[in-house]
């Protein structure tokens, strides 16, 4: 560079455009989940007009009740999801912790309720380091590998259980009383989600280890570079899901009494959807907690209102389905958007 | 602009040596780099610099010799180990986390933090601005990083070095895909960089940049070390003959051929917001180069011509039919063959075989009643290799088994073995050594002799200079200038590609 | 400087390939089934695997060639289910069997034709996509027929998919299976367009620079892969007389099992036709051999699951300890990832002025 060019002087001239851009940006973020909470919104308006009674405090607080196991499962999920992998086990990891807390308390009913929950938590926790080790390891996609734990686990609860169910009858009283019970009115299990969601939120928002998470489904090559540990990161991501699927089967057992080889059967497809309506990205790096568990409250909610609306029960998974697409849909026709919004920026600034 | 030896160098490379499989990629290299100096490293593509880059990054090892930082010896197994030591690496295209703000990428894992180790978003934020307004520049901390400019991305990670108190700062071709004005203010940057102590590496193929900024040059050639001597005491025709090591004429050997009629019109070819308005035409036997800056449309154009991008206006014509746009099959069967710019990523499936990665064009021919069967396409795949000397032990090896040179025959044979009227070379001889290249730029000579229309695309000045008959050149999307072999020299060239006077 | 066909190299690289060894397995796992497994052997249970086999083999002959190109649809066994489920309402209507059967096929297509839509033309990743329309097409499934099973079909169709060959034996169901095979194995491996899939899969960028239409490509494949379950749906009704909306609910992963066991690789661009013949085989004949032990349904699952993680990761970890044998026997050839001595040459720039 010998003589100046003349267009060269004073700072870059791209700063106005930047800006406009970046706030464009950051609105169509942020309208991202203010859309699942004006849909939530919407839903429940149209649903109390066509029936009071759905907002009458038994009804919601059947509603808040029946969206706690599903939040604490997509809470998981969201740590899964935003790492770039998944986790379809879940379901089955549910279903495999309620049969054994509800074995344990059958077999020694003194056994306070804290201490069946850790059992739990601790007995998904195993279940997802498996599915972590071997995605970890094995160099396996994480699809793959949680479709078939998803079913190994499955199976493995039928062995045990055998055909046999655990009747409310069988359980200590205490136990199911916590189904049900609560603090000044509020059910424990609305605490409880409460509680996961909070501490998971803010922990992948405040804390170092939780915005490497993000880093890492990013862009994995870059999470390399900077010196994240990617695969022990990848590790907790799948334990913390299994944890959290373990407790949701705590919750479960709680909640419905009655427990067979069958619980949660299928769970894993409207997690999968709670977290993907709330704006966690498929493929990682974007997305909040809150997010995920304004998915599971919408998705419940539709669970809820389609009987109050007149429409038929069977419609439920349909419209699971449906919203997957809408959710994914959407989100790339939003990126598409963003990246034509920039690319007429920088072609801005070429000029 | 005197230089004195500084005393001990910050860091020292002594005696590297690297080697991929039978391959010697670096050997017996080394250099020192001063404090409050900007060191260039030279050399042409496949010449080892970004071995040495990734070295000096701890992605690679060296087999031999040391790497040395304050006189002491470091070993550095990874980037986290270079980082630590002081080492911070600028590449020609960073890699950000593009969901993250621009501050959480300078700070990974090194967020400044509040009560309870929770990250304290505003001291990061703060951090980051007076970063970037120590620099001179303006990014948001708090803006996604996603949809940065490629400067900026640039200036991202030298904030990052800066929060990191790097001492040695690698600049891995960082002006490469830069306007003029980007380039300037990176100027202004590693200056200061320089002024406040720290070592500066910087890696470049434009001599300008090389002599305005740098103090010392280290040439090599084929992974071995040639020279470092301060920069005032080199002209840059010394620097070219000692990198290519051999008088450039016998690089390119270009028949004289009286042109044809004319094969490919492009007319008014635009794509909004990358190319507007490009026309060009090529004549039978003629080579036309398409020259500019990287990032000036020059693939794009070619791309949208073969049809793998769309356009969004304008018309190609072959033999004076109109192409449709948008699809490879039909620019293919008017005799339109592109060879991509990136081979391993656009050229070739490279866990394929050669046979399968040759014939992957002409199957539809090869194939009798619509099935492949026979050694139809085992003779095809040989024929061809044959024809362009291609040095490989078994057919059905992976062809990225291959070197880069040989890989480039690959991927010329799949496209010569179309027969097309109109060849298409995006940098033909890109990261592929000096013999093969010229064997390359012999080919494209031999081709244009036989009535093909070729046209080159090219980022070595050389290069075009001494194959085209034409050059068309690009700046900033549009077509600014057609110089005939005649008035193409460095200097118009340089000027039309970069819109200003050109150093002289 | 090339070689011949028949190098000892390549020979030895076709036996240890994965699909060589699946074949292995499944031939000694067939015999010593024979020996330990009452009636295993038997002309009649064979009937029964191949009832067994047919839906899993035929869904699983699109499904290769959808993976191969580096894409994955899940919702195969929902696209069953709701082909079954629209056949019956159809026929509870009183639709003639013939209009029946072709409609339900074509319904497949089109369910097949809104993934492939949603994967090329809105460029979505197709697991997500497909995760989508498993929920989608058997929630559909339900709301067509509810938890009702229609039932009593006409013999005449459903004799025909239970049906033996004359006297012989040989269920007539191979028949079609056996051509279905064939077409689907030259397709893929001695056609251009078998070759373009192996491209697409293994870089589709390149295949796109060599004038391969990859969308177009991938939207036809969803396309068969939906006609084709679809059709799968169509027999299972037959088969077992009874139209159902949970009619094959998770089988979708026994089809995937068998394609990775047959040793085509997740990522794309490798992979067999007659590997996930023997893949499909092999895991029909496990869990049938279960079955006649009087292991439960439910274990099978176990097996089944056990088996896509081994097959997945078997392989892995094979290339693996084969790349560290050939290492250290012989030291010298460039390692494959980095053949290269400057493996990512940067963009040269640009322009020297002097």
């Amino acid at each position: 560079m010998t003589t100046a060019p003349p267009t060269s002087t004073g700072p870059a001239p791209s700063v106005e455009h930047d800006k406009a851009a970046e706030s464009r940006v950051g609105l169509i973020l942020r309208a991202r989940e203010l859309g699942i909470v004006l849909a939530l919104a919407a839903l429940v308006v149209v649903t109390a007009v066509v029936n009071p009674r759905f907002l009458s405090g038994q009804s919601i607080r059947d509603l808040v009740l029946a969206a706690a196991i599903i939040v604490v499962l997509a809470v998981g999920q969201a740590v899964v999801v935003i790492t770039r992998n998944i986790d379809l086990s879940v379901g089955s990891v549910l279903g495999l912790s309620a049969f054994a807390v509800g074995s344990l308390l059958q077999a020694a009913p003194g056994v306070p309720v804290v201490v069946a929950l850790l059992v739990g938590l601790a007995f998904g926790a195993v279940c997802g380091l498996v599915n972590g080790v071997l995605v970890r390891f094995g160099n396996v996609p994480a699809l793959v590998v949680t479709l078939g734990t998803l079913y190994v686990y499955r199976g493995i609860g039928f062995f045990w259980a055998g055909g046999q169910q655990i009747n409310a009858d069988k359980l200590p009283p205490g136990f199911l009383a916590f189904g049900t019970a609560g603090v000044l009115g509020v059910p424990w299990l609305i605490i409880i989600a409460l509680v996961v969601v909070l501490v998971a939120g803010l922990y992948l928002r405040t804390y170092r280890s939780g915005r490497e998470l993000y880093a890492m489904g990013s862009n994995p090559e870059a999470a390399r570079l900077a010196g994240i540990p990617v695969g022990r990161r990848t590790l907790a991501a799948f334990v913390v899901s299994g944890a959290l699927a373990g407790l949701a089967g705590v919750l479960f057992a709680a909640r419905f009494g009655t427990i067979d080889a069958s619980a949660g059967t299928g769970m894993e497809l409207n997690v999968v959807a709670a977290v993907v309506v709330g704006g966690v990205a498929v493929f990682g790096g974007s997305g909040t907690i809150w997010g995920a568990a304004i998915g599971a409250l919408l998705l419940t909610t539709i669970g809820s209102a389609l009987p109050v609306l007149g429409i038929d029960q069977f419609w439920q998974q349909a419209i699971v389905g449906a919203l997957i697409l809408l959710a994914i849909g959407t989100d790339r026709v939003v990126a598409a958007r963003i990246a034509a919004s920039l690319r007429r920026r920088e072609s801005h600034v070429v000029s | 602009m005197a230089s004195p030896e500084p005393g001990r160098p910050l860091l020292a490379v002594r005696s590297v040596a690297k080697s991929f499989g039978a391959v010697s990629a670096v050997r017996d290299v080394s250099f020192p780099l001063y404090g409050g100096e900007v060191h260039a490293l030279v050399g042409e593509n496949g010449a080892g610099k970004s071995t040495i880059v990734k070295m000096l990054a701890g992605l690679h090892r060296p087999d031999s010799g040391t790497i040395e930082l304050d006189g002491q010896p470091v070993e550095l197994h990874s980037p986290a180990d270079a980082l630590a030591a002081g080492i911070a690496v600028i590449y020609q295209e960073p890699t950000l986390f593009p969901d993250l703000s621009v501050a959480e990428n300078i700070f990974m894992g090194r967020q400044p933090l509040r009560s309870g180790r929770r990250i304290d978003r505003r001291a990061m934020n703060a951090r980051a601005a007076a970063y970037f307004t120590q620099l001179g520049v303006a990014i948001d901390p708090d803006r996604p990083a996603r949809g940065l400019s490629i400067a900026d991305q640039q200036i991202v990670e030298i904030a990052k070095a800066l929060s990191l108190d790097a001492r040695v700062i690698v600049m891995d071709e960082p002006t490469a895909a830069l306007t003029g004005v980007e380039v300037k203010r990176l100027f202004a940057v590693a200056e200061s960089l320089r002024a406040g102590g720290a070592a500066l590496l910087f890696i470049s193929h434009r001599f300008e940049e090389i002599t305005a900024l740098c103090r010392r040059v280290t040439i090599m050639r084929d992974g071995a070390h040639v020279s470092t001597d301060p920069i005032d005491e080199l002209t840059v025709d010394e620097m070219v003959r000692r990198m290519v090591g051999r008088p450039l004429d016998t690089l390119f050997p270009k028949h004289d051929v009286v042109p044809g009629d004319v094969v490919l019109e492009v007319e008014g070819l635009t794509r909004a917001g990358v190319f507007a308005d490009v026309s060009f035409q090529v004549r039978a036997g003629e080579i036309v180069a398409l020259a500019g800056l990287v990032g000036a449309g020059r693939s794009e154009v070619v791309q949208a011509v073969f049809g793998v991008d769309p356009r969004d206006s304008g018309e190609v014509r072959v033999d004076g039919k109109s192409l449709r746009g948008g699809s490879p099959a039909a620019a293919m069967r008017a005799g339109v063959a592109l060879v991509p710019e990136d081979r391993r990523q656009q050229g070739l499936v490279l866990d394929a075989s050669i046979e399968r990665n040759i014939t992957s064009t002409r199957l539809g021919s090869l194939a009798k009643l619509g099935l492949l069967v026979g050694g139809a396409e085992r003779r095809f795949a040989r024929d061809w290799a044959a024809r362009l000397q291609t040095k490989y032990s078994h057919l059905t090896d992976p062809v990225g088994r291959l070197s880069g040179g040989n890989q480039q025959k690959v991927v010329l044979a799949k496209w010569l073995s179309t027969q097309p009227r109109v060849l298409i070379v995006d940098e033909p001889t890109r990261g592929i050594d000096v013999g093969t290249k010229a064997e390359v730029h012999r080919l494209l000579s031999d081709l244009a002799a036989d009535g093909v229309a070729i046209v080159m695309v090219s980022s070595e000045l050389p290069e075009v200079l001494g194959m085209a008959d034409r050059v068309l050149v690009m700046r900033e999307g549009e077509l600014v200038a057609e110089l005939p072999r005649a008035e193409a020299t460095e200097q118009t060239v340089m000027f039309a590609a970069t819109g200003q006077g050109a150093a002289a | 400087m090339s070689s011949p066909d028949l190098s000892p190299r390549r020979l030895l690289g076709r036996l240890t390939s994965w699909d060589a060894a699946i074949i292995g397995v499944l031939i000694l796992f067939v015999i010593i089934a024979s020996f330990t497994v009452d009636n295993f052997a038997s002309s009649r249970n064979f009937s029964f695997l191949v009832l067994d086999l047919a839906p899993i083999a035929l869904m699983a002959l699109p499904m290769t060639l959808i993976i191969v190109t580096g894409e994955i649809d899940l919702s195969v066994a929902s696209t069953l289910g709701l082909a079954s489920a629209v056949m019956g309402a159809m026929w509870e209507g009183g639709l003639p069997i013939e209009t029946i059967i072709p409609v339900c096929v074509l319904l497949g297509a089109v369910l097949g034709a809104v993934n492939g839509t949603f994967v090329t033309v809105f460029g979505l990743p197709s697991l997500a996509v497909t995760i989508g329309t498993l929920a989608l097409y058997r929630g559909l499934a339900f709301v067509v027929l509810g938890d009702r099973a229609v039932a009593e079909f006409p013999a005449s169709y459903t004799d025909l998919v239970t049906g033996r060959i004359g006297d012989t034996g040989i269920p007539l169901l191979l028949i079609p299976l056996v051509v279905l095979g064939l077409v689907f194995a030259v397709v893929l491996h001695v056609t251009p367009f078998g070759r373009s899939l192996f491209a697409i899969g293994a870089n589709a960028e390149a295949a796109r620079f060599s004038g391969t239409r990859v969308t177009r490509v991938k939207f036809w494949l969803y396309v068969v892969s939906g006609a084709v379950a679809a059709l799968a749906g169509v027999l299972w009704t037959l088969r077992y007389s009874s139209a159902r909306a949970d009619n094959g609910t998770g089988l979708e992963l026994a089809v995937v099992a068998a394609v990775l066991l047959g040793g085509v690789s997740i990522f794309g661009g490798r992979g067999t036709l007659w590997g996930v013949i023997a893949g499909a085989l092999l895991l029909t004949s496990l869990q049938n051999a279960l079955r006649l032990a009087d292991v439960s349904n439910e274990a099978l699952s176990v097996v089944t699951g056990l088996l896509l993680i081994v097959s997945v990761l078997a392989p892995n970890l094979a290339s693996n300890s084969h790349a560290a044998l050939r290492r250290r026997r012989r030291p010298d050839p460039p390692p494959p990832a980095s053949p290269n001595p400057d493996p990512a040459p940067s963009p040269t720039p640009a322009v020297r002025s002097s």
